[in-house]
């Protein structure tokens, strides 16, 4: 076991990245489902566009994640397996009401900012050489988690004004 | 998962295999550290009632301790089934200990989302064999 929060060689660099893709697919796959599951009279403007623009944006991240994993020579695991997997499991997890849903998408945001902010800092704390430049893996990363940041704000507000 | 979680989930596997208090050599053997660094461990999470340590039998953790070594042990097993049933990763064992500490526990419940794990979890933990009793290895592994 290894204590302490590190990432020592280009194999955990390049798992933990996939791990990403993988939170990335699961927030965009659920964002669809989400919406397909809306009946005509439940519809929300608002809430729809948070879901639409949270789908856009965990796909580009799960781009930028996607270049970092290929340019350490490894792969990730296609979207298409993902949402099957998501599909699988939906009914189970799936929000009962539009306060539900929100706070999903709260936790999805909450949960990709951690993310991203243990990896930088572990990052940072490692001293190993990567085949990668180190500086711009937390250039992207730190990008990446700025924008959950910003995420987790817009759904807070939109929470706020559902109160 | 920070260092003290992974501490009281060792001491929680080495009670089951020792069927009795977990003995600091044990502990220090799991967690690759030094007897002395169990100890001073074990001091702290013993002022916070997590653990009673008796001397020259070792560390029995408390109904609370219990309660946060079951939830670190959960989280170490979504790791590992993530990483063999998702990343169809062969070592899952290895790599999921060396990725605990990285993986809070909120990110293992978003994966959670996508794996089967069973209502049971963690009593069907396999101390020994360090994995789920009905978690079967990838049978192709994509490593």
């Amino acid at each position: 076991m290894s204590l302490g929060q590190r990432v020592t060689d280009d194999h955990q660099l390049a798992r933990l990245l996939q791990i990403g893709v993988v939170l990335e697919e699961v927030v965009e796959s659920r964002a669809h489902h989400h919406l397909d599951s809306f009946d005509a009279g439940e519809r929300d403007p608002a809430v729809e566009a948070l879901l639409r623009e949270a789908a856009d944006e965990s796909a580009e991240h799960r781009d930028r994640l996607a270049a970092l994993v290929a340019a350490l020579d490894a792969e990730t695991v296609p979207y298409e397996e993902i949402n099957a997997l998501v599909e699988a499991k939906y009914a189970q997890t799936a929000p009962e009401d539009f306060d539900d849903l929100l706070y999903d998408q709260l936790c999805n945001e909450e949960t990709a900012y951690k993310f991203y902010d243990d990896l930088i800092e572990a990052i940072e704390a490692s001293d190993t050489e990567f085949s990668i430049d180190r500086a711009h893996v937390l250039d992207v990363l730190a990008s990446i988690r700025e924008e959950e940041a910003q995420g987790v704000e817009e759904v807070t507000e939109l929470m706020e004004d559902y109160e | 998962m920070n260092t003290a979680e992974q501490y009281l989930k060792a001491i929680y596997l080495a009670q089951r295999i020792e069927d009795g208090p977990a003995a600091t050599g044990t502990l220090a053997d799991m967690l690759e550290v030094s007897p002395a660094s169990v100890n001073e461990m074990i001091g702290k999470l013993e002022d916070r009632d997590l653990v009673e340590h008796e001397k020259y039998k070792g560390a029995r953790l408390t109904d609370e301790g219990i309660e946060r070594a079951e939830d670190a042990l959960q989280t170490y097993c979504i790791i590992e089934r993530f990483l063999a049933n998702v990343l169809e990763v062969d070592d899952f064992r290895g790599e999921a200990t060396a990725l605990e500490a990285v993986i809070d526990d909120t990110v293992a419940e978003r994966l959670d989302t996508i794996i089967d794990r069973l209502e049971e979890c963690p009593d069907c933990f396999d101390a020994e064999a360090d994995k789920c009793t009905f978690l079967e290895a990838p049978v192709d592994a994509a490593d």
